[in-house]
């Protein structure tokens, strides 16, 4: 049953994945001023979205692992599979954001409250994912890992902030003026723009539905590996009383 | 109340206990029972789980298969009860190398919510006087840094003593240190399991003897030294 | 937890006296960090005396790094950990010890490079109490925050680079925050001052609140 709703998931991420990508370069006109760099519009924002979707997920159910009456095993897997997920996002959402930004902004990268927040919450992530890595029982790593993914996603707030001020106290305002937001977004595009928010959300539930029961069948499969190893164990006392 | 209930019940008492380190199975199937007041040598080559027990009856494992109860605490629930009731003297001193044995004892009491006065005498017990007592460890011989954490047992003089091969190491005079530090806790009615991969030299005393084999009990029989009733 | 607190902080300022590796390796390091972006900005004073506030911090975190890892490697002793466990002590008074002794440290470190962005790097400041101010509450999140993350990654075999991968990115606000104050602190009157020292304020809160509540989970092995 479960696997039938992560089936039809999957399926329909892909359709709506589809119908953006049609939409979004066949049907929508093109911005005034920003010409054809406007259809990021319609893969940029529903990645950030999904990006700290991700995060939020990640941190809540670090929360629910960590409180003792919810701990659940399916939780710290649910973590694994959001952090994963939302550190692909995040890169992507930098990178289309810079492939954006140098045409329309005249640079790569600005040091805005937002793009840095969402750079450093990539790095805090990645770092999550490499601590994750690291030896100890199943229960102590993912303890620890949900320790970690709550103390770093309550930086990201203070992060912005510092950020924010860091900048327009130093620039005036924020280079993010020029674009959309004056003339707003009208008819076939803000239906795109609707979609592509749909879509990426269904393809996010999808990787993470597909990766958490990976983790469970690991986990699974780790029970059976339990018994092999007690009989190699006690094996190995009475193979050196033979060798003796 | 807890008294009453260590009276009635077995100080230890494991049953087929598998526990881990992390992915490793350090215990396949161990069982063991003894009464308050016992001493219990657990023998086995290297390799064979004999700390691995220990650190289970201390609470130190994560037990995944069989049951176990220790001063009538649940390993796997209540194992946390056994803070302040356990020592556990392993290969190392449990104590900061950089500090004197003095210093390393009066800051075990503090967290040990302990009585200060008993650091003098502790440190008494062992001959650790004078210069050695305010030396830093890492000065110390191999010999003198024992009897250091031997001396914080006897500061702790805990329910139960769990003491990992407490004789290597030792010369004549140590050992027979160990031996009367033993006899003494018994006498007060504690509980104390070593280990040893003599069989001659933990059977002697002791009153039983488990034996383990690849991280699974073998086989336990009374020692020589009879069960030492408490009154 | 203050009892334990106060025991584990004396006891690690104690092995810091008898080891002296603070003095004889944290602060000669954060001196030499100090003259290395002296080079790398240019003999120009005004680049200088810009800079200054920033280079000083940026050597504090780095100091940070090392002082959380031997604050760290100082229970990693054989035996110590269990011995701790079984004692009965409070994980909560063991944070704010360690976090305390490590504080107490990280001052040593500041004073040194305060001193050395004074004489030089032009470093001049108006409002001392602003600086004293600043430098506090930095020094509070930077402690607490270290000594947590140092303990999270304590326990794993990669110690020494995950700890400045897993921190760095999180003590930002800290570093931009008391590097404005100290820039600010040298001209009369300046603003936005409330702000700065509030997100000072709300990360040290912050990380000390985490470390009292998590530090027992962190460091439980099963």
């Amino acid at each position: 049953m479960k696997r039938h709703r992560l089936t039809i998931t999957g399926w329909a991420a892909a359709v709506t994945l589809i119908a953006t990508a049609i939409l979004g370069i066949l049907v929508t006109p093109q911005d005034v001023t920003q010409k054809e760099y406007s259809r990021f519009l319609y893969l940029h924002p529903p990645m950030a979205w999904v990006a700290y979707l991700a995060f939020g997920v990640a941190a809540l159910s670090s929360v629910l692992y960590l409180w003792p009456r919810t701990r659940r095993e399916a939780f710290d897997h649910l973590a694994l599979a959001s952090v994963e997920a939302g550190v692909l996002f995040t890169g992507l959402v930098l990178v289309t954001g810079s492939m954006w930004a140098e045409p329309v902004w005249g640079t790569y990268w600005v040091w805005d409250a937002r793009l840095t927040a969402t750079a450093l919450m990539f790095v805090l992530f990645l770092g999550y994912l490499a601590f994750r890595r690291t030896g100890g029982t199943k229960q102590n790593i993912a303890r620890r890992s949900a320790i970690v993914a709550l103390v770093s996603f309550i930086d990201v707030p203070i992060v912005h902030f510092s950020v924010l001020w860091w900048n327009t106290l130093h620039q005036g305002p924020s280079v993010l003026t020029p674009g959309l937001s004056a003339q707003g977004v009208h008819g076939s595009m803000a239906w795109t723009m609707l979609l592509s928010f749909v879509a990426f959300t269904l393809l996010f539930c999808w990787m993470v539905g597909r990766r958490t029961a990976l983790e469970r069948l690991r986990a699974s499969a780790g029970g059976s590996e339990l018994q092999e190893a007690i009989a190699a164990r006690r094996a190995e006392g009475t193979s050196v009383e033979v060798g003796a | 109340m807890l008294a009453v209930r260590w009276a009635e019940m077995e100080a230890l008492a494991l049953h087929n206990v598998v526990a881990l380190d992390g992915t490793f199975p350090v215990l396949a199937g161990a069982s063991l029972e003894a009464p308050q007041g016992s001493l219990v040598a657990v023998l086995g080559g290297n390799g064979a789980g004999k700390t691995s027990l220990l650190r289970t009856l201390a609470g130190l494992t994560t037990i995944v298969e069989g049951s176990g109860q220790v001063l009538g605490f649940d390993l796997s629930t209540k194992a946390s009860g056994l803070v302040g009731n356990v020592c556990l003297l392993g290969h190392g001193t449990g104590l900061y190398e950089e500090l004197s044995p003095q210093a390393n004892l009066k800051y075990l009491a503090t967290i040990g919510r302990l009585n200060r006065s008993g650091v003098a005498s502790a440190l008494d017990r062992v001959g650790l006087t004078g210069r050695m007592a305010t030396t830093p460890l890492q000065q110390l011989s191999a010999g003198q840094r024992r009897r250091a954490a031997l001396a914080s047992l006897i500061l702790r003089s805990p329910a139960l003593w769990l003491m990992d091969e407490p004789h290597a190491s030792l010369d004549a005079g140590g050992r027979a240190l160990v031996d009367a530090l033993i006899a003494e806790a018994i006498w007060r009615g504690s509980t104390v399991v070593l280990t040893s991969h003599d069989p001659n030299e933990a059977s002697a005393a002791a009153d039983l003897v488990v034996e383990l084999v690849g991280g699974a009990t073998s086989g336990a029989r009374s020692g020589g030294g009879g069960i030492h009733h408490v009154s | 937890m203050f009892r334990d607190a106060w025991a584990v902080f004396v006891k690690d300022l104690r092995i810091e006296a008898a080891s002296r590796v603070g003095l004889w390796q944290v602060l000669p390091f954060a001196a030499i960090a100090l003259l290395l972006f002296a080079f790398a900005l240019g003999p120009s004073h005004r680049v200088l005396a810009s800079g200054a506030a920033g280079v000083t911090w940026v050597g504090v975190v780095f100091a940070t790094f090392l002082i959380v890892g031997r604050s760290q490697s100082i229970e990693a002793g054989a035996g110590i950990a269990e011995s701790q466990r079984l004692a009965g002590v409070d994980p909560a008074g063991v944070f704010l010890g360690k976090a305390g002794a490590v504080a107490v440290q990280l001052l040593a470190v500041e004073g040194l490079l305060g001193v050395g962005a004074r004489l030089l790097l032009d470093f001049h400041c108006a409002r001392w109490w602003l600086v004293v101010v600043a430098s506090l509450l930095a020094t509070i999140g930077l402690s607490a925050a270290g000594t947590l993350y140092g303990a999270l990654v304590g326990a794993t075999r990669a110690r020494e680079t995950l700890l400045p991968m897993l921190v760095l990115p999180v003590l930002v606000p800290v570093l931009i925050a008391v590097v404005r104050l100290w820039q600010a602190s040298g001209v009369a009157e300046g603003q936005g001052l409330a702000g700065w020292l509030s997100i000072l304020g709300t990360f040290a809160v912050i990380y000390t609140a985490a470390g009292i509540l998590f530090y027992g989970q962190v460091q439980e092995h099963s």
